[in-house]
Parts: C-alpha cells; structure tokens; sequence
C-alpha cells in the first residue's frame, strides 16, 4: 500500500467518517427534559392520577356541604370547621387530606416507574445507546418526577378552590393565629402552602427513584416505592416509635399548617425542608451509585 | 485499510457465578466490512454486543469502538453508531413517530431543528411512514422490528450494529434490508450484525467470525472461511458402483450414493490443492463409468459452520 493510498484511507475512516463531527450541545441535551416531560404529562396513566387527584376536594367539599346542612359543625380534622366560613380553607384541607397518602402514592407511581418501567420494557438500552448519558437520564428522571409532584399539588390546590367558590362563601381569611388578613393575602398563602407540600414529596421522589434502580420491573418498583410510604406514615404514628419519627419523611409535613400563622411559625418547616433535603441526598446518590454501575440487560 | 471499527482484546463477560458467557474475545473488524457475527443460540453474540455498546461491564478485557475505549469515550463514540440490540423495544403508547423523537430526543448530538425531518426519512426508509401515526402497540412484530431499524438510521452512521436484524421480518422485509444493508455499506458505513441465518450472512456480508459457547472460533472473509472447509465432488450416473470404487482409490473421502448420484469430499492436494476434477472425471471414463454429470460443490457457509460449532444444534448449557 503506497503512502498516497494510507492517507485516503485515513481520511475516509479517521476522525470525521460518515456521521460527520458532532458534538454534544448543552443546548441541545434538554431535548430529553421536555421529550420526558411531555411523555409524562400526555400518558394516560398520568392523567388518571391527576384526575382522581382532582376529585378528592370534591368530595371533601360535597361532604362538608352536607355536614354542615345537617346542622354540623362537629368539629372534625384541621381546617373542616374552618371551611364553612372560607372556601379558602378547602385549599388547605384537601392538601391536609392528600398529603399523608393520596399524593406519595401517586408520585410513588411515577417515580417508582421511572426507571424500572423502561428496564422492563427494553426501551432503557436504546435511550442508553443513544446515548442518553445515565446521569443525564437519571436527573431527567427526577425533575419529571418533581414536576409531576408540582402538577399534582397544583391539581389539587386548584380543584379545591373552584369547589371551594361554589361551595362556601369567601371573604377575609382569619389565620389559625386569630389575625384576619384580606382574600388576596390568604390566596397567596394558599399558593406558597401548595410549594411547600410539593417541597415536601422531594423526598419520596427521590426514594422512589432509588428503587426503581433496584428491579427490572416497573409494577415491582411502584408496589415497593406505595409499601415504603404507607409502612413509614404508620410507624410515623405508633406512640413508642417517638424516637425514630423526626428522622421519617411525612414526619414534619402537616408543617406547612404553620405558613397560615402570623408570624409564620418556621421551625416545623425548617425541619421538614432539612429532612428532605437529607433524604434527597441521600437516596438521589445511591440511585446514582447503583444505576452508573448496573449492567442492563434487558 | 484504516484501524478496526470494532477491536477487542480479551472480552470476557461472566453474569453472576458460572460459566462466562463470553470468553477471550478478540475480534476484529475493518472498516467498511458488512461483518456477519454468527454463532448458535446462547453462544455469547448479544453479551459481546451489549460490551461494546457499554451496556455491561467487561468482567475483564476491552474493546475499542471507532478507535476509542468503550465505555470511557461512550458519549463521543455512541452518537456515530447504530444499533438493534436484541429486538426493538418500543413505548406502546406512543406512535411509531413519537417514539423516533424520543429516542433522537436522548441523543445530545441531534440537532432538533432537523429532528422532525430525520424521523421522516427514517420512517421512509424503512417502509413505516404509512404506518407512522399508529400507536407502537399495535404494531406487528415486523412492523416493530422495522421501528427499530428506523431508529438506528436517525443519523448518517460510521457503526452500524444488528442483533439479528431480520427476525420477525417476512421474506420482501428482509430483502429489503439485505439491499438497505448493502446500500449503507455502499455509503462508507461499516456494518456488524449478528445472524442465525447463515445463507443471509453469505449473502451480504464481507467478513464473519464464529462464536461458540463464549469462544471466538474463527474470524476472516466470507471467501477464507468458505475455503476453509473442503468442497465436495458430485457424479451422476448409472454405474454407481464402479464410480464409488474409483473415486475412492482416488482419495475421496465421506462418499455417499443416493438413487444414481455419488458425492464425495475432495481429499486435501499434495501440494494444499485439491485434485483437478478433470483428472477424476477422466478416470471414470476409462474405468468405462458412464458419466451423465459431474461437477465439484462450493462448500456453502452452512458447512463451514456446521463444522466449526459441531453437527448438533443444541444450546450448550
Ligand atoms: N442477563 C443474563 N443473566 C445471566 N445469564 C445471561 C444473561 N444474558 C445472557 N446470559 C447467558 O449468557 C450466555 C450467552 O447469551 P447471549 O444472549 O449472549 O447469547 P446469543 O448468542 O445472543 O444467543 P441468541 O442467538 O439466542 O440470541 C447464555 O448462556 C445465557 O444463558
Ligand atoms: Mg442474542
């Protein structure tokens, strides 16, 4: 082979070939986010959680309603009294009724299918080849599972106001520390109290997301991302377990009560933004040890 | 010809504790070869493929890919190869078209502003844009098979990389991709796919090797390893008897005579050739064998391999 014809070769095959130089754009890798984020909110699946999600301050609303026509006000949970006299306070006490177990379960659906869900069905390979980066797919993982956890706050936040409007009057907003501050005020309040309660499902994405490192099976990863949540809010309310439950997640949650105090009372929901953050941390870096290292094979 | 597209150097994968499922693997393949990577069931050709695409870890050795480690050059190389790895796998609830943007989407050297436009012509190219509207679900196996295909063609490719590319497909579907196969190849890209189906192999690819029980056997040109096994002489006519005789004085060996037809394998020359034909056929004829044919058989890759990983087609265990 003369030197002539090394050199054709060499170009023909070197550096450049036939896929031409193409370099990874920052840019241009958020096209996985928003192909994730618009497969997640466009499945069905999806849509039936937030769906049964919208209808739970519909029920509440419809109970209260009937309650207090009976000649009512027993009392009852945080917040029911209140409702009668503020639509406003449906906000708060459907976020108060989904956040122990309606929204961790949903989130818990998504989060724990995030991974495991595309290991089963194969189509983890291909993202993986394509490539995907498994780090760059697990933080998009985790973000359409936050956004998920927002949207389905937000679900709930709006359907409870709506029902709340037709439902009951509105007016000033009497704090649970007695002040009363006008509509608008309270309207924010409501706004940062649905943050807070998607701040504090972080956490369980983050949990969930670990498992779902763990199995090739995205039912398997669900059933034990929905069993962690449930097992932790009952040992969260087991008397002679005080000593473990400021280090269990739902364990400062109903916290987000405090933001409708004045002054805002902050310590809980320093607490509970701490914990979340160690669970965050925690758990986001074992699903990143354990997936950066896993052979796939399905 | 340029450094091997493919180049591994002691690729030995063991899942769990067992038997290695791929063992001392050291494969070559040049560049612009159609490469057929064959071997029966269980032999180890998926688990190579998986290596080099950086899906699992070698338990030992390594492959350089385009002519750089895998998987430390992964985001650099990965985006210029295509692959099929062991059957599509698809979003059921997505459509053919979705599923090619997800799967560009995930590539951070795809330029969006022409996604749209790429997901066509490969939608086109493998005969889906009919299709392309249908949910993923409920596509044929063929149809998902093509798919697939479709995804691995998103981008202009330097590797292209099939696991059995013509599984499920009907006979015009794997035409078409035997012909979409040479027509790549015909545009600078290298082509590796693994195949049970040796008579396609034989058909389209330059170069093959020879996997069995983990092991590489043998790796070469089509042309070299046809060669390797010996061809076979066939005589027809009445006097069979007296052509069995002869040709065995002659050094045939393995001779068989169904109905007025005698075959026979050519013995090695003297001097690495075999015996001319002519000089056999001229024997017969005055041993006074009256010959209505006669002819030598290339040996067709089906009995090199045969050869290579033993008669039974059992899986080794
Ligand atoms: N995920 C896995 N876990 C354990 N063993 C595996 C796994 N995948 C493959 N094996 C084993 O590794 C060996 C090689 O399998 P591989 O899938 O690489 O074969 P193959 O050549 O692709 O076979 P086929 O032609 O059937 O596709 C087999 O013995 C198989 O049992
Ligand atoms: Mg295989």
């Amino acid at each position: 082979m003369s030197r002539a014809d090394t050199r054709a070769d060499t170009q023909a095959d070197g550096e450049l070939g036939v896929s031409g130089d193409r370099a990874p754009r920052p840019l241009w890798s958020l096209g996985l986010l928003r192909n994730e984020l618009g497969t997640t909110f466009r499945r069905r699946r999806t849509l039936m959680l937030l769906a049964v999600l919208a209808c739970v301050p519909v029920l509440v609303g419809i109970a209260v309603r009937v309650q207090t026509a009976d000649g009512g006000g027993r009392g009852g949970p945080a917040f029911i009294s209140l409702v009668t006299n503020n639509g406003l306070f449906l906000v708060f006490t459907s976020l108060a009724a989904t956040l122990p177990v309606f929204l961790p379960m949903a989130l818990a659906v998504v989060a724990g299918d995030a991974i495991a869900g595309e290991a089963g069905a194969g189509t983890l390979r291909y993202l993986l080849v394509a490539p995907a980066g498994r780090t760059r797919l697990l933080l998009v993982k985790y973000a359409a599972a936050l956004a998920f956890s927002l949207a389905a706050t937000l679900v709930v936040a709006a359907s409870a106001l709506i029902v709340g409007v037709l439902l009951f009057p509105l007016g000033e907003v009497t704090l649970l520390s007695g002040t009363a501050v006008p509509f608008t005020e309270g309207l924010l309040r409501a706004l940062a109290v649905a943050g807070m309660v998607a701040l504090s499902l972080t956490g369980v994405a983050a949990l969930g997301l670990f498992v779902s490192t763990l199995t090739g099976s995205g039912i398997a990863a669900m059933a034990t991302t929905v069993g962690l949540v449930l097992t932790a809010q009952i040992l969260d309310a087991l008397p002679q377990l005080a000593a473990v439950q400021p280090y269990l997640f739902p364990h400062y949650w109903l916290s987000f009560a405090d933001l409708l105090r004045d002054p805002v009372y902050w310590d809980d929901i320093r607490s509970n933004l701490g914990l979340q953050a160690v669970y965050v941390l925690l758990f986001g870096s074992a699903a990143w040890a354990r997936f950066t290292t896993r052979d796939i094979t399905a | 010809m340029g450094p091997p597209v493919i180049e591994t150097r002691g690729l030995t994968k063991t899942y769990g504790s067992g038997r290695p499922a791929v063992e001392g693997l050291d494969l070559s393949v040049p560049a612009g070869s159609i490469f057929g990577f064959l071997g029966p069931n269980g032999s180890g050709k998926t688990t190579t493929i998986r290596m080099l695409m950086g899906l699992i870890q070698p338990t030992a050795g390594g492959a350089r890919l385009l002519g750089e480690p895998m998987p430390a050059a992964a985001r650099r190389v990965l985006p210029r190869i295509g692959a099929l790895i062991e059957g599509p796998a698809l979003y059921g609830f997505l459509t053919g078209r979705a599923n090619l943007l997800r799967y560009d989407a995930a590539d951070p050297t795809a330029d969006p502003r022409t996604r749209a436009a790429r997901v066509t012509a490969a939608l086109e190219r493998v005969g889906l844009a009919a299709a392309a509207g249908k949910r993923a679900r409920a596509y044929s196996l063929g149809m998902k098979q093509r798919l697939g295909l479709a995804a691995a063609l998103l981008q202009p490719r330097d590797l292209l990389i099939l696991d059995e590319p013509t599984n499920g497909l009907d006979p015009q579907g794997m035409r078409e991709i035997r012909g979409l196969v040479r027509e790549l190849a015909a545009d600078g890209t290298t082509v590796f796919l693994s195949s049970h189906l040796l008579d396609e192999i034989e058909q389209v690819c330059t170069h093959a090797a020879v996997m069995s029980s983990g092991r590489l056997i043998t790796q070469g040109t089509v042309a070299g390893l046809a060669a390797g096994a010996r061809g076979r002489l066939a005589v027809t006519t009445p006097d069979t008897a007296d052509a069995v005789r002869i040709l065995k004085e002659h050094g045939l060996a393995d001779l068989v005579v169904t109905g007025d037809r005698v075959t026979g394998e050519l013995p090695p020359g003297t001097d690495g050739g075999e015996p001319d034909p002519a000089d056999l056929n001229a024997a017969l004829v005055v041993a006074g064998v009256r010959v209505r044919a006669f002819g030598t058989e290339r040996p067709s890759l089906e009995d090199v391999f045969v050869a290579l990983t033993g008669e039974g087609f059992d899986v080794a265990g």
